[in-house]
């Protein structure tokens, strides 16, 4: 070819020239595990979710959180959210208000009716299911997902367990958890109320069930040794809780003293606040070492809940109690003083924490039971092939969310043994740690707070004490998620590539390094807002 | 304003690109369609600021002029690793000059450009002429203030690194005080770069009255694009000046490299502004304000500053210059602190 002066090459493109070779280690991309995810006793996708609810897209969002978890709208409501104490945006601002945006979600699908995904095939196994509570209801949703027949018996006359009978009305409205417990039974579960199990080999046998997972719960009220005259009116937490879900309310009249520093004693304080008492708590430590959590207790306050700390109670009389100060010794525990006072009391909840019944369980062999609970392995089965358990009745936690987490786990073991195999849960990937961010991207947006009742409203009625987000609000909220570990397609290592060495796949695609060119420089790790990327040493 | 707050808040603005943002709300880099008009395979350094932000700068002047436009390039870093003969980078009609004659060779394409669309001959075909500080500040500087007196229809686009880098990092006039290079005082009580009287070109050009001049970094894409957008829309001479960070140069990691960019602006050692005719218009506002200490411990050039004995005299001084521009620019958002 004739070339002008001086011309002795056609021209090149650089692309001729390989500039992978100069790289001692590469950038891969990776999904790392979010906090929030990793705390969750449910074990929700939570940043999996709030991906699709970023969007709008909140019927995607639904179907991705009811993969783990089918009762949003409860959760919404009752759980107490440690994955917000474990988000990474609280370092920033306030974390992402993830239980809100679970309520929203939970309250749009009962809204737009949608419905729980029906199993593609069945398995032709019988599994029996013992209690309806959160435990319960989880396996039979996560039992019938997996395609396998779930026949439910529940000792009580409704669905929900201690959802019903243990969480009040002011936090957890009826229609909703029907809803929600409705749905479940939608999927085809056999479910038989008012039938108590009392041989769990018996009814496996009759039934001809192929596996039995048991979540009984715990409803036997533990009883402190109070003397106590005859007069003395002492119930526990749990019985009361129950019965105000029949006709007969009690009565407890107007001075009610609440023994107990957990949970219950505080939902039993401030159920007995909305029937028109005045209750005090009683404890015998301090407000640190209260086990109740601090909001809940907060909200009691709020109510105008008096406590009483560092109290014990020696004596029960007609219409007094005879209290005795205690005091925290060096290694914080209660010892008392010898000091006494009275106190007026027309009523006294014990709120002392549950046994389980156990009965149901009697000569079944190779079970194990140690300290009122049944022992269980990592895959939630008991000492007796086939029999599985979980919820309240093991040793664990005690919450709701816990109850859903154990029921989800013990059906994904119950399936994997029906078909002869072992589960194996998948391998925990690494944590996206908050020094993994690039906070720098993410604009300051401080929380959504969720409306509350108005306080007079909430001291005389059972109206639900927390509001849910609307749209707008709950769209912000989720968009506030800073999406640790996982790529959100921000363009980031896109635009910052000096080499253009990163190929954008198209939305939904993410991305790929060109390794070719790929110098290792490693400026996309560094601008990476969520920590998705990492690099690795290269093979030389 | 240079860059459009909108309702969102996962990454507001600040990334590249985001698949939750309106197709028009994204950069020109999100764009599957970039031109990438410096392509792959380029001879820079890992982590060099200079090919990203000449590609940050020539794909939005791209965007703006349609396609149609030529680059002419000074001799420098830019021009020694896109073109090694016969191979080149470059995916758009480029050209390059001497080290110190750019913004003539731009301005007769300029001209020429005219006089054949007098004669119908062509369309309309925009003009852009780049260099490093070497080539702008240094050595081209005489061109360059002919180009702005004449007002010549060119974008000038100055990629400052603060040296001749790929020459073994000697000192420009756009060197700042204290650094160390190849050129100042190895040792003795005040190593580096002297304290001068300063060049800050952009200051020059608006002494020359020209429709516009900005300057910016490439920690932030959207303000770039933005600025070039805007003198692409716009007829005469025009000024852009970027700092692009050298990890060879300054000392630095190659992943810091934006980082280092986002800090000069953060700590106000490089003021981020525009100006029309000779009168500033806007800054960009710090958001995170830092001490000139967190941009200068992670660069070599530095380091001296930072031994047994820190210069605590000399910190001091580069604080004190930094917050002078804050004052001079209005770098702090006053309502928001």
């Amino acid at each position: 070819m004739e070339k002008p002066f001086a011309i002795t090459l056609d021209p090149g493109s650089s692309l001729a020239n390989h500039t992978g070779s100069w790289r001692t280690s590469r950038p891969v991309y990776l999904d790392r595990l979010p906090p929030c995810n990793k705390q969750c006793p449910a074990g929700e996708d939570i940043q999996g979710w709030l991906f699709h609810a970023e969007s709008g897209d909140y019927e995607s969002a639904w179907r991705h959180l009811t993969k783990d978890n089918p009762f949003p709208a409860i959760m919404g409501r009752v759980c107490y959210h440690t994955c917000e104490g474990a988000c990474n945006r609280g370092q920033l601002d306030a974390p992402v208000g993830i239980n809100s945006v679970e309520h929203f979600l939970g309250d749009e699908a009962l809204k737009q009716g949608w419905k729980l995904t029906p199993p593609a095939t069945e398995s032709g196994k019988h599994v029996l299911v013992v209690g309806a509570g959160p435990s319960g209801m989880s396996a039979a949703y996560h039992l019938r997902r997996l395609g396998h027949s779930v026949t439910l018996y529940e000792a009580g006359p409704l669905l929900g367990g201690m959802m019903r009978f243990g969480i009040p009305k002011y936090r957890l409205p009826r229609d909703i958890l029907e809803a929600e417990m409705q749905r479940v039974v939608d999927l085809g579960v056999t479910v038989k109320l008012n039938s108590k199990v009392d041989n769990i080999l018996t009814t496996m046998t009759e039934g001809k069930f192929d596996a039995a997972f048991l979540a009984v719960g715990a409803h036997i009220g533990k009883r402190a040794t109070i003397p106590a005259g005859d007069a003395a009116k002492i119930i526990d937490a749990i019985s009361l809780l129950r019965s105000m879900e029949g006709e007969d309310k009690p009565l407890l009249g107007r001075r009610v003293v609440v023994y107990g520093g957990g949970n219950t004693a505080i939902d039993v304080a401030r159920t007995a606040k909305r029937m028109g008492a005045e209750p005090l708590i009683v404890y015998r430590r301090t407000r640190e070492k209260m086990p109740a959590h601090d909001f809940e207790l907060e909200e009691a306050l709020q109510e105008g809940i008096m406590v009483k700390w560092l109290s014990t109670i020696k004596q029960a009389h007609e219409s007094s109690l005879t209290i005795e100060k205690m005091a925290l010794d060096s290694k914080g525990f209660p010892q008392p003083t010898g000091e006494f006072e009275t106190i007026e009391a027309d009523s006294l909840v014990l709120a002392l924490g549950q046994d389980v019944d156990l009965g149901l369980l009697e000569g079944v062999p190779g079970l194990k039971v140690i300290d009122g609970v049944v022992e269980v392995g990592a895959n939630m089965m008991t000492g007796h092939p086939g029999i599985f358990a979980g919820g309240d009745m093991v040793p664990a936690e005690r919450n709701v969310t816990v109850g859903i987490g154990h029921g989800k786990q013990a059906a994904r073991h119950i399936d994997g043994w029906l078909r002869g195999e072992q589960y194996f849960p998948p391998v925990q990937r690494e944590v996206a740690t908050f020094e993994k961010l690039n906070t720098w991207y993410y604009a300051d947006a401080p929380k959504t707070v969720r409306p509350m009742l108005d306080i007079i409203r909430r001291q005389s009625t059972f109206d639900e004490v927390q509001g849910g987000l609307d749209e707008s609000n709950a769209l912000f909220e989720a968009r506030r998620c800073l999406s640790c570990g996982n790529c959100f397609e921000c363009d980031n290592c896109y635009g910052v590539c000096p080499d253009n060495a990163v190929i954008k796949l198209g939305p939904g695609k993410r991305f790929e390094f060109n390794y070719d060119y790929c110098k290792g420089c490693g400026m996309c790790v560094a601008e990476c807002p969520c920590g998705a990327i990492k690099m690795e040493a290269e093979e030389i | 304003m240079s860059f459009q707050p909108v309702h969102f808040y996962q990454t507001g603005t600040f990334t590249v690109g985001n698949r939750l943002l309106a197709e028009e709300e994204r950069s020109v880099q999100a764009n599957m369609e970039r031109t990438n008009s410096l392509n792959s395979g380029h001879r820079a350094c890992q982590g060099c600021g200079e090919a990203l932000g000449a590609r940050y700068a020539i794909d939005a002047a791209m965007k703006a002029a349609s396609g149609r436009l030529i680059a002419a390039n000074a001799t420098g870093c830019l021009e020694v690793f896109s073109t090694p003969y016969p191979e080149t980078s470059w995916q758009i009609p480029w050209i390059h000059s001497l080290f110190g004659n750019t913004a003539a060779v731009a301005t007769g394409i300029a001209a020429a450009i005219k006089v054949k669309r007098k004669k119908g001959q062509m369309g309309d075909v925009r003009v852009v002429a780049q260099g490093g500080d070497g080539g702008t500040t240094d050595i081209g500087f005489g061109c360059l203030s002919g180009m702005f007196e004449r007002n010549d229809d060119v974008l000038y686009i100055c990629y400052d690194n603060g040296g001749y880098m790929n020459t073994g990092v000697q000192r420009s006039s756009a060197t700042p005080p204290a650094a160390r290079t190849a050129t100042t005082m190895p040792v003795g009580p005040e190593p580096g770069n002297a304290f001068g009287q300063g060049k800050f070109v952009p200051l020059i050009a608006m002494a020359h009255e020209i429709p516009y001049v900005a300057t910016a970094t490439v920690a932030d894409l959207r303000d770039l694009e933005y600025k070039v957008t805007k003198a692409m829309g716009i007829r005469g001479a025009r000024y852009i000046h970027i700092l692009v960070p050298c990890p060879l140069g300054w000392g630095a990691a190659s992943e810091d490299t934006i980082k280092l960019a986002r800090l000069a602006k953060e700590t106000g050692i490089f003021p981020v502004f525009e100006a029309e005719r000779g009168d500033l218009t806007s800054s960009l506002k710090i958001r995170r304000q830092q001490p000139v200490e967190e941009y200068l411990k992670l660069q070599k050039r530095y380091a001296h500053l930072f031994g047994k004995k820190p210069a605590v005299e000399t910190i001091a001084r580069l604080q004190a210059a930094a917050d002078k521009n804050i004052r001079r620019y209005g770098l702090l958002d006053e309502e928001a602190n």
